[in-house]
């Protein structure tokens, strides 16, 4: 199971935490910090593991940021540095060649983009058509609720004014 | 893509952006955060655009790594919005900000609900994310129900039906009970049957999380697997989409694979042919391409496809098939396929008999421990640990300690640990295991535990061999500048045991020896001091004729020390200046220290109990400890040759006693000069003699684990001396239970010896409580086993192991015991003579494919058959006279007593049944109790008791015990002497029972080898 899924610039900011295990936020940032440091030190050319904790990170670096799954010890760890990559691939079809900018800017997509392909730290959907599926139909949701929005907040302003 | 219309949120992320150091992003965070909260107080200006737009903030700042809790509140309020923007954010950010303990979430469990049960689709898609990703304990048991419904209902489109799966997964992980194994074992073969292949990876982990607790319940859904296989390995009827770089889905291939590693066995013949059919095809199939990603994701398959291999233990030519595949992974420059073959290697070690195989890969992976990369170093490491044995140990533990020069600073405690473990393992001889171990605190002293130098003290005093070249070693090493204190106090302590033996050679008079030692003096700390006071002591006794100047060199030494603030110290010098002043005194009291009983290796059981030290219930883990423990023994005994299967665990000699065998059988019978002739007690720190020698120090005991202690008790059945050998075949194996035990088992049994009924054991599976009847010389005991769990417990075994003291009978004990089910079984117990032996239950059962056993002590103690009895002054007298002297009435001297006020004592000898009478003894610093003992040999015995204590010193008594029956005075003189030394039950929680044995009626252990306390009595 993934414990959780952190994704780090080279700067060692984070872009984004998702935690399937209860940490508190003490402990949260703790991980960060000891896995920041531990993983930004690696050269290139290492394997993509790093024994952590009792526990594995799989870890892949895709230009400036770093994309970093804890797994169980006895995890398949090629399983997983797989699904990175298939998280990323389907970031790159949303933003169209995704770039670290995209996803400080729209954070909040790559969170949902996240849940539509891991639940309780499992693999959910391996289909990259099915999410970029479904991640359409959410935002044509967001869309129409907001042209619903201003449709009925013009309705007030017509009729106010 | 710009964010859809929150201007304001991307505004904010721009200027973090342009914050020039951290101070300034502070601030323009405290301002955000500022106005955030002042617009959530004054929530009715705020459109639900507004409120989503600051809940995202929020989780930005949140991510920058600020404190955010004030608007936990905030978030989870948004799930209950009506609209479908805001509930979105409301679960996502709730699911990121907080987890499953945090009270916020109970308020949103009936909004949660609603949203699961509702016909909206995309708010059940939203709700079953979050229970899936955060749901907790009460999550499971309130939803669990609506979830299995929306799994299983073909109504629903696939995408709820998926996260419904996983969200059911998480909610079982939180509380297995909310899946009823019956009912749901048919409808989780009918999820096997599924075509979306969405839902199919969904249910499949969900059934790796199942098979994993109870396989047993899911055998239709093997054969299922097997078909799932088959047909994402032949690519039939796969949608292009769910191809990964031309592969069929390898992450349902991987978890299928995983589920098949939890069933024991593929019975059915047609079945195992095609699993057989389909591995042969991943494992003969599978090449390297260029492409990196189709690369790894037919190994990641490749890599399940060798761990099922493993598991189904298959021909022996698929198994050297695997191992050539190993063998040409870890050649390989690509660092993940060499760091995956060196960790499926090792596992492969423990599963299989492939070990020559694998030992012919030992240059290759001595290269890999000089990897550039950690990771790989490491997994070389742990390989080159597990293929460690008697043949290529030389080999390897130079190699490591070779490695430890270079290594980096993280690796060196392992690295350490592992050279000194396997150096006591599998040590040729015992020279080698002296120079290892030196070696090892020379290069490494800072992560050598104490633990590893007593070991070595203990093997060279019990070796007298090993004295003289041990001496030359220690003697060596001191000439080195620069020394770590561990081997300053190392060698001090050997050369001033064994330095005499010396004498003849260069620089090894006493004069020398004294002052290469002395030089060491200043720089070294207080724990050290001690230790090096005795050596001076001893090689001032060792020095004939005496030499004057060296005298009052020592002399002067002790002088300055018996005024140092440490008391240890000031003790010390004290003691041995006055006794160097009494001439011949001083050879007798310093005489070499006797020969150490046996033990079990500190270190070992250590690195044992890391290695069962795990909850999580997986395949491999459980094969590891499985297979970990029986290679230990398999180890131990395979270079015996036809000696006695003598186990170095239970009852550790020498690193290698197997090599040595005909040492083995003459150290035996010597080694038990001590008199710990039949109960061997490995870990009790009070009989520890070099934790004595060392007083503050004492050594740390070792953690307990559940059938530890009682392999100490065994052997003493019967007081037997032949049980010695028993107590070497107590397979250490069959001890290594993955289930840990609730509660403390020693503590449970020392509460039980005092009352009638109570908890004797518990762990996550069972209960085991015990109510007992006493009635003089007979007793009843009821066993009640509870099975704690909704699945049956089978292969339930108990078998009493009474010792010959007492007979015992248990009524049958079922097989199996049905789910939350408790079964009583009868014990009854009758006592044929005065012993202090315990009785021994083995009780067994069998949790998933995972054996537990665990030996428990029974509470049918000696003061069971107490029946107190008060006397009077006319009755006590006349009997305590004519009950005259050995073997009727003995007396000792008890040192190292608890201390305690005479209250608390005489209520102690109160809750043992033995009853005090008081104003019988006209000093009231005396106790005098009175009791009947009663056995079929003896019948009903009075046995008077009289404890004179010196109220200046608490630590000791005297104490005299009279009976009509001489075994009767003496166990019952040991059991009170038992209950009042201190025990070190809290510092070792291991239930250690102090049991000094029969054989030695003399004074506390402690007394006989602790120099102090043997000087404490002598002045």
């Amino acid at each position: 199971m993934i414990q959780f899924v952190l994704l780090i610039s080279r700067q060692g900011k984070v872009r984004l935490t998702k935690w399937y295990s209860p940490y508190t936020q003490k402990e949260r940032n703790k991980v960060l910090r000891e896995l920041s440091g531990v993983i930004l030190a690696r050269g290139p050319k290492l394997c993509n593991f790093v024994d952590w904790r009792g526990y594995k990170v799989v870890y892949k670096r895709y230009a400036s940021l770093y994309f970093c799954m804890c797994i169980d010890q006895e995890d398949n760890e090629l399983e997983v540095l797989e699904m990175i990559h298939h998280f990323v691939e389907i970031l790159d079809r949303y933003f169209g060649s995704v770039c670290e900018l995209d996803l400080i800017f729209n954070f909040h997509k790559a969170y949902y983009i996240l849940d539509e392909i891991l639940i309780a730290g499992e693999l959910q959907e391996s289909s990259k058509k099915t999410v970029a599926r479904l991640i359409a139909a959410q935002d044509s949701l967001v869309e129409t609720a907001k042209e619903q929005a201003s449709s009925i907040s013009n309705i007030i302003a017509q009729a106010t004014k | 893509m710009a964010l859809s219309g929150m201007r304001g949120l991307s505004v904010f992320i721009s200027d973090i952006r342009n914050c020039q150091n951290k101070e300034q992003e502070r601030l323009r965070v405290d301002k955000e955060l500022g106005n955030v909260r002042t617009r959530f107080k004054n929530e009715k200006g705020l459109t639900p655009y507004e409120k989503k737009k600051y809940v995202w903030k929020m989780l930005y700042i949140y991510m920058l790594g600020y404190d955010v809790d004030f608007g936990h509140m905030e978030a989870v309020s948004l799930i209950s919005a009506p609209k479908y923007p805001e509930k979105q954010v409301g679960y996502i950010v709730t699911a990121c900000l907080l987890n499953e303990n945090h009270d916020f979430l109970r308020i949103a469990i009936n909004t949660v609900r609603n949203d699961i049960i509702g016909r909206n689709e995309t708010f059940q898609c939203l709700a079953l994310t979050m229970v899936g990703n955060i749901g907790g304990r009460e999550f499971a048991e309130s939803l669990a129900p609506d979830v299995q419904k929306l799994l299983i209902s073909s109504s629903y489109r696939p995408l709820v039906r998926k996260k419904a799966a996983l969200c059911l997964l998480r909610l079982y992980r939180k509380n297995p009970d909310v899946v009823n194994v019956d009912g749901w074992a048919d409808r989780m073969a009918q999820l096997l049957d599924e075509r979306d292949l969405g839902v199919l990876t969904s249910s499949m982990s969900l059934l790796v999380a199942l098979v994993s607790n109870h396989y047993d319940a899911y055998w239709s859904c093997l054969p299922k697997c097997v078909k799932i296989l088959e047909r994402l390995a032949r690519n039939q009827d796969i949608p292009q989409e769910y191809t990964y770089y031309g592969i069929p889905s390898p992450w349902l291939q991987v978890r299928t694979m995983r589920a098949l590693q939890y069933f024991p066995t593929v019975e059915d013949p047609n079945t195992r042919r095609s699993l057989f059919e389909v591995l042969q095809r991943i494992l003969m199939g599978t090449d390297v391409v260029k492409n990196v990603n189709k690369n790894n994701a037919s190994h990641a398959v490749l890599f399940e496809a060798l761990a099922l291999v493993m598991h189904l233990d298959a021909e022996k030519e698929m198994m050297s098939q695997c191992v050539a595949l190993l063998g040409k992974f870890i050649a390989v420059r690509e660092p993940n396929i060499r760091y995956l073959g060196l960790e499926n290697m090792t596992r492969m070690l423990m599963v299989t008999d492939v070990q020559d195989i694998i030992k012919r890969h030992q240059a290759q992976i001595i290269t890999s421990l000089k990897d550039p990369d950690i990771s790989i170093r490491r997994r070389a490491l742990d390989l080159l640990y597990g293929m460690c044995d008697v043949s290529n140990a030389k080999d390897i533990v130079e190699e490591l300690l070779q490695y430890l020069s270079t290594a980096d600073f993280a690796m060196r405690e392992e690295l350490s640990l592992k050279a000194a473990i396997l150096a006591e393992k599998f040590a040729p001889d015992l020279s080698w295991y002296v120079d290892v171990i030196l070696q090892l605190i020379d290069k490494a002293g800072d992560f050598v535990s104490d633990d590893i130098w007593f070991r070595v003290v203990q093997f060279v005093t019990n070796n007298e061999d090993l004295q003289p070249y041990a001496a030359a070693k220690a003697r060596e090493y001191l000439d080195k500048p620069a020394i770590h204190e561990t081997m300053v106090k190392v060698s001090a302590y050997i050369i001033g045991e064994f330095g005499h033996l010396l004498a003849r050679r260069p620089g090894c008079s006493p004069k020398e020896l004294f002052s290469v030692i002395h030089e060491k003096l200043p720089a070294v700390t207080t724990s050290t001091v001690p230790i090096l006071l005795s050596t001076y002591a001893k090689i001032f006794m060792h020095t004939q004729p005496p030499d004057q100047e060296l005298q009052n060199q020592i002399w002067s030494i002790f002088n300055k020390y018996e005024s140092c603030i440490d008391v240890e110290i000031q003790q010390r010098a004290a003691e041995y200046l006055a006794l160097s002043r009494r001439g011949a005194a001083l050879v007798d009291i310093l005489a070499e220290m006797p020969k150490f009983p046996e033990r079990q290796s500190a270190l070992i059981k250590k690195a044992e109990d890391t290695e069962v030290d795990t909850a999580e219930q997986s395949a491999i883990k459980l094969r590891a400890q499985q297979q970990t423990s029986s290679a230990l023994v398999v180890t131990d005994q395979r270079p015996a040759n036809g000696t006695p299967p003598v186990n170095q665990l239970g009852l550790v000699k020498m690193p290698s006693m197997s090599s040595n065998a005909d040492h083995n059988s003459t150290d035996q019978g010597s080694s038990q000069e001590n008199g710990t002739l039949s109960q061997v007690d490995p870990q009790a720190p009070a009989a520890d003699i070099l934790g004595d020698l060392l007083g503050p120090l004492a050594i740390e005991g070792p953690p307990t684990t559940a059938g530890e202690p009682q392999q100490n008790v065994i052997p003493g059945l019967g007081g037997d001396p032949d049980a010695v050998d028993a107590s070497a075949i107590v397979p250490v194996g069959e001890e290594q239970n993955s289930v840990q035990p609730i509660g403390n088992i020693a503590e449970r049994f020392h509460a039980l010896c005092l009352k009638d009924s109570g908890v004797l054991y518990e762990d996550p599976n069972i209960q085991i409580g015990i109510k007992a009847e006493w009635r003089l010389h007979q007793g009843c005991f009821v066993l009640f086993l509870g099975n704690k769990n909704t699945s049956p417990l089978v292969s339930v075994q108990a078998i009493i192991l009474p010792p010959s003291h007492l007979k015992m009978e248990l009524s049958l004990v079922p097989d199996t015991i049905p789910p939350r089910a408790q079964v009583q079984c009868p014990l009854e117990v009758v006592n044929l003579r005065p012993s202090r032996d315990v009785a021994v239950l083995d009780f067994s059962y069998k949790f998933g494919n995972n054996m537990v056993n665990v030996k428990l002590r029974l509470p049918a103690v000696l003061n069971k058959f107490l029946q107190p009895i008060p006397v009077s002054a006319e009755e006590f007298f006349p009997q305590w006279r004519s009950l005259s002297g050995p073997p009727l009435k003995l007396q000792e001297v008890v040192r190292g007593v608890k201390p305690m006020p005479l209250v608390e004592m005489a209520n102690l000898l109160n809750s043992f049944r033995l009853m005090v009478c008081p104003a019988l003894d006209p000093n009231p610093n005396n106790l005098v109790a009175s009791t009947t003992f009663y056995s079929e040999s003896t019948r009903a015995m009075l046995c008077l008791v009289r404890i004179e204590t010196d109220p200046a010193d608490r630590t000791q008594l005297r104490m005299t015990v009279a009976s009509g029956d001489p075994s009767l005075t003496l166990e019952l003189k040991e059991f009170i002497k038992e209950q009042l030394v201190i025990m070190p039950t809290a510092r070792a929680p291991g239930p250690v029972p102090p049991a000094p044995p029969v054989a030695q009626p003399t004074s506390p252990v402690s007394a006989l080898t602790d120099p102090g306390a043997m000087l404490a009595g002598l002045l």
